[in-house]
């Protein structure tokens, strides 16, 4: 792996991002939108829970949402950051020059990794100062509990990321939307806004091979007061390094694929 | 006698069971500037694809300075570059900064001394803090130009680089390309269906029918051996009985 490449790919991720107002706006639009509603959400459901008198208890329950939903953005954020710079290069016809240039699959890869770390810490920032300011809701209380959870957050959707390049590489822009699809897909089971025990018995097992799931299962026991499950980090770890080995090797069959059947260059030219 | 820069031998490429490129073998000496023509769907694209490891082979051998292009691919790019009408740079970037991402991705020493002067020998240099969506389609090739000359590649495959240029500016991007050409011995490899353009730059030309080579050899050779005047006259008679060209020429 050559670093100079990997700087130039980040050089030019960074141009495209500052010079568009849609995309500096994209930073912070959706994220501070999903910060307004599940925050008040959040206040409307602490309001009822006060005027029926629950326990203090119920009530730090409820700020798992605005926990959740900034951990949430992590995650799909990580994703994004590697699908959307893919499509960036079909979008703007680039693709062709920058596959004729002499960089590797994993030094494009890792661009992408880089340059979606540095937006998800703007995003992240922007959400925890508001979440702060608005709700008085501190992600720092998670402590340093925070990193695992972080790191956990960005290797799946790293993860996830390279698939769904590999699914855009393979079958075109037609699966254009799965890069705003895929997340979506394993959020019901990843127990984001819920435990995982309110999901039914049966698919409960499906939830704990997700890695997020345990992510958001430590974070809820850590904004309990109950301290990092150690067990759920391990498990987390070790089906992100699973997923992660399993998602390189199959964006490389696609890739190999995509080249096989000609459709890198159609995708660079359509 | 030159080195070899491009040996193609006996490529072959289907997509689906449907044969693009069958039996094409060729080789392209440094310093030359060979013409693939051809009729769409003759294979020229698909031929170039390969060369640049965009599309894989079915069968055959290609090499690039000598080596497999397979095995040593980054090495082998990073003496290459490519330009086409039908690829862009990023729109909203402006024309420096493209082309400054573009030097580092190939290692450009003295980067900014090596753009002035390409910027310059295309006559866009005011064009350098412009944003590069905001161009001319003209003004766009010529920086797409200077992007594929920035690492000064020993072999430059061009496909279709005048297409959406006006005569004048075509005019001079030919002589351009002549000139850097024989200043810096560059093998091109071109694409185009202007016949004038490939009379005008090539030494030699290889026409594809149908996926095979029917002609080979320089633009007047080719002329003779078609008894026709223009280049454009061949590529019309091949075009329009290729079938009993291709059959002939296999006889």
């Amino acid at each position: 792996m050559n670093g100079a490449r990997i700087r130039a790919l980040v050089l030019r991720y960074t141009f495209l991002y500052t010079r568009s107002i849609p995309r500096v706006a994209e930073l912070f639009f959706w994220p501070i939108m999903d910060l307004f509603v599940w925050g008040y959400v959040t206040l409307y459901l602490q309001r009822l829970y006060s005027n029926q008198q629950t326990s203090p208890a119920g009530m730090g329950v409820i700020t798992f949402l605005l926990g959740a939903m900034i951990f949430w953005d992590i995650l799909y954020r990580a994703q994004q950051g590697t699908t959307l710079a893919f499509l960036e290069d079909i979008w703007a016809r680039n693709l062709l020059n920058i596959f004729v240039a002499p960089i590797r699959i994993s030094e494009f890869i890792v661009a992408t990794y880089l340059v979606s770390l540095v937006r998800i810490m703007i995003t992240v920032s922007v959400l925890v100062a508001l979440a702060w300011f608005l709700y008085s809701f501190n992600l720092f209380t998670l402590g340093f509990s925070l990193i695992p959870l972080f790191v956990n957050l960005l290797l799946m959707g790293w993860a996830m990321g390279m698939v769904t390049t590999g699914l855009i590489m393979r079958w075109g822009q037609a699966s254009e939307a799965l890069a705003w699809g895929v997340p979506f897909l394993v959020q019901p089971l990843a127990a984001v806004f819920y435990p995982v025990d309110v999901l039914p018995v049966w698919i409960q097992p499906v939830a704990w091979v997700i890695p997020a799931t345990h992510v958001f299962e430590g974070m809820r026991a850590v904004l309990r007061g109950d301290g990092l499950p150690v067990h759920h980090l391990v498990w987390a770890l070790a089906l992100n390094a699973i997923y992660l080995v399993a998602a390189a090797w199959y964006l490389r069959f696609m890739y190999q694929s995509a080249r096989e059947k000609g459709l890198l260059a159609k995708l660079g030219t359509q | 006698m030159s080195e070899l820069v491009v040996q193609v031998e006996h490529l072959r490429k289907e997509f689906n069971g449907t044969v693009a490129v069958e039996d094409v073998s060729f080789t392209v000496r440094r310093g030359e500037i060979v013409g693939l023509l051809g009729a769409n769907g003759a294979g020229k694209t698909t031929t170039i694809q390969v060369l640049l490891g965009l599309t894989t082979l079915t069968r055959g051998t290609v090499r690039v300075f000598g080596q497999d292009f397979e095995r040593h691919r980054v090495e082998i790019l990073q003496r290459c570059n490519f330009s086409s009408a039908y690829t862009a740079l990023p729109a909203n970037l402006k024309v420096w900064e493209n082309l400054l991402v573009f030097a580092k991705l190939y290692q450009v020493r003295d980067h900014r001394t090596r753009t002035d002067e390409l910027l310059r020998l295309f006559e866009i240099a005011h064009l350098r803090k412009k944003i590069t969506g905001h161009l001319s389609s003209g003004e766009s090739t010529r920086v797409n130009l200077c992007k594929a000359l920035l690492n000064e590649p020993e072999l430059l495959l061009l496909d279709e680089p005048t297409a959406s240029l006006d005569p004048n500016i075509a005019d001079k991007v030919r002589k351009i390309l002549r000139r850097i050409q024989r200043e810096r011995g560059i093998t091109m490899i071109y694409t185009s269906h202007n016949m004038r353009d490939v009379e005008e730059v090539c030494d030699r030309v290889l026409f594809l029918h149908q996926g095979r080579i029917i002609a080979e050899g320089t633009p007047q050779e080719v002329i003779a051996k078609f008894n026709q005047k223009s280049l454009e006259e061949v590529f019309i008679t091949v075009a329009r009985s290729g079938d009993l060209l291709a059959t002939e020429e296999a006889r």
